[in-house]
């Protein structure tokens, strides 16, 4: 397990140098001069000379990538061209919403995906598990920016529970956060549910006639406590798998939620840059959430080989 | 294939839309583009089945020409990333020298949420319908060329392909004449899902104001537009979204209804195991 563990770490360093080449790319496939683009039309051929020079647009492109990744190393994601503020900062300032908005949303995703589940396999003779298959493809194909427009309509306007739109930090008042957070991160959450929660009732359905579970059965264990001490503690190590690619998912969505509610977090940062052109902050934050993705997913992984010592990685 | 019931609902509902927007000019009740400022934002009604939207126009022959760029732009990338990822993922499973390289790239692609990968590149592309399908191949191929490499991996240690490795067929033979046929099933699947994936994530975009010009009807630019009035028109918002979601849960429909019929084994497993 050692070994795995070990080789699993390393395996990082490959993917995080082609992410870093590929965030690298994007500012140099912009057509046209990037100087020109960021600083406008009316600006002085000096003041692009001065720029390009200032982001070392033009020396030789992989003279630029290894200046540039020698900076990454050492955490230093460039300055922004609309604020002059590090990158990095700005990441640490706007990070807060982003993670609360993430949290409460895998809190109320696991809230909601586990005990659907369950349901669904105690009463997997019933009508209950086609519709529930059907509810769950709906779920995968709603656009969630539509989604969160209609439950605005209904929880925001016709039945104003729920504030429409802003952020009050956890330090201001719990009862505020959550009053804000709580409809936007609902969204955020009830488009992966279908996805979790469809994943742990194919596990515990593929379990419900293994041996064990006859075994357990034949002592007389009531269907309850099978359901719950064997057939569902052994759904959840597949399903940790598909929390990595749902951090993902959450992720994406948290850029559209946050422009919708004006949250002001990363992704609503990310937004805000690009239509800035404000290249080297979109870079950061591409990175940075890639960064994100890759290490949750490593976490998965090696959780994974400790909850189920079983596997081995040969 | 086509003959299970839900399969053919499906693609009944996709051919519906799909035909509607082709044919949208000849019966249209109102021009898309026609503007009346005295109608402005008013409800559904008999003439305006779906209302009007900010200019007067009429939102129901908006929704059906505005399918045709979000369905092209979905055809299109669905089509691109199969085939790219297609070239990659069987390169890569069958011949294993490239395998560790090619793999720890599409690693790298695998490695952004695809709506930010995909935002990025239209960020630094432009927003035109073309960098818009660039972008989403690019973020949606990966997955393609993961799922070709291990279909590939299983079907290369099948004895027929050894036998055919033993008479001498060339690398090229082998693969276009016994690996890809046996791995297009899960090609069409994956394909369907992608087809899905690019009409959320360009309405996504445009919805961010990132997507294809405002002035083009699709219901990403729709449901951005409408996202101002959504208070004092509703309508507005729900009826493109509407179609959005009946296209998309047909394609999901489909998806997962081709997974069952090819794979009549695994689907009846799942039948069984639901009844014990």
């Amino acid at each position: 397990m050692l070994n795995y563990t070990i080789r699993r770490l390393l395996s990082v360093i490959p993917v995080m140098l082609v992410v870093s080449v590929i965030v690298f790319m994007i500012v140099h496939l912009t057509p046209g001069n990037p100087a020109f683009l960021i600083l406008g039309e009316d600006s002085s051929p000096e003041a692009i000379a001065d720029l390009e020079r200032e982001l070392g647009l033009d020396q030789a492109l992989y003279v630029q990538f290894f200046n540039w990744f020698s900076q990454v190393i050492t955490g230093d994601l460039g300055t922004s061209v609309y604020s002059s503020q590090s990158v990095t900062s700005l990441i640490a300032e706007n990070f807060g919403p982003t993670f609360s908005l993430m949290a409460l949303s895998t809190v109320i995703l696991l809230a909601i995906a586990i005990p659907v589940a369950i349901l669904i396999v105690a009463l997997r003779k019933t009508v209950l598990d086609p519709i529930f298959t059907s509810v769950s493809l709906f779920g995968v194909s709603v656009p969630e920016f539509w989604l969160a427009t209609l439950l605005v309509l209904g929880f925001g306007v016709a039945l104003p529970i729920f504030p429409v739109a802003g952020y009050v930090p956890f330090a201001e008042g719990a009862d505020a956060w959550l009053h804000h957070i709580l409809l936007p991160s609902f969204v955020l959450a009830i488009v992966e549910v279908g996805i979790i929660a469809r994943m742990l009732r194919d596990s515990m359905l593929d379990s419900v006639n293994q041996d064990y579970i006859k075994t357990a059965r034949a002592k007389g264990v009531k269907e309850r406590e099978v359901l719950m001490r064997h057939v569902f503690v052994n759904a959840l190590i597949p399903t940790t798998t598909v929390l990595g690619a749902t951090v993902a998912g959450l992720l994406g969505g948290t850029v559209i939620i946050e422009t919708l509610f004006t949250i002001p977090g990363i992704g609503q940062l990310l937004v805000d840059s690009i239509h800035r052109r404000d290249y080297p902050v979109v870079q950061g934050i591409v990175l940075f959430i890639a960064g994100i993705y890759v290490f949750v997913n490593l976490l998965v992984d090696l959780l994974y080989t400790f909850l189920d010592p079983r596997i081995r990685y040969d | 294939m086509f003959t299970k019931k839900t399969n053919l609902l499906a693609l009944a509902m996709l051919l519906i839309v799909a035909l509607a927007a082709i044919t949208a000019s000849s019966w249209l009740p109102f021009s898309p583009a026609a503007i009346s400022p005295e109608q402005r934002l008013t409800g559904p009604s008999a003439a305006h089945w779906f209302g009007t939207d900010d200019f007067g126009r009429d939102i129901f022959s908006r929704t059906i020409v505005a399918a045709r760029v979000s369905l092209s732009v979905g055809v299109i990338v669905a089509v691109l990333s199969t085939v790219i990822g297609t070239v990659i993922g069987l390169i890569s499973g069958y011949f294993r020298k490239v395998d560790f390289v090619l793999m720890r790239i599409i690693d790298g692609f695998l490695a952004f949420p695809a709506l930010i990968l995909a935002l990025a590149l239209v960020a630094a592309l432009g927003g035109s319908i073309t960098n818009i399908i660039i972008a989403l191949t690019l973020a949606f191929f990966p997955v393609m060329a993961r799922v070709v490499r291990s279909a590939t991996l299983q079907v290369k240690n099948q004895s027929y392909i050894e036998a055919a490795q033993t008479t001498g067929s060339s690398h090229a033979v082998i693969i276009a004449k016994y690996v890809l046929p046996n791995i297009l099933s899960p090609v069409i699947v994956q394909s369907t899902f992608i087809f899905a994936k690019a009409i959320l994530a360009e309405a996504a975009l445009s919805f961010l104001g990132v997507g294809v010009n405002p002035s083009t009807p699709t219901w990403g630019n729709m449901l951005q537009e409408a996202q101002i009035y959504v208070t004092i028109a509703p309508w507005y918002s729900i009826f493109p979204g509407l179609a959005i979601v009946i296209t998309v849960l047909a394609l999901n429909l489909l998806g997962d209804g081709l997974r069952d019929s090819f794979n009549p084994h695994q689907a009846k497993r799942k039948r069984k195991t639901k009844l014990a």
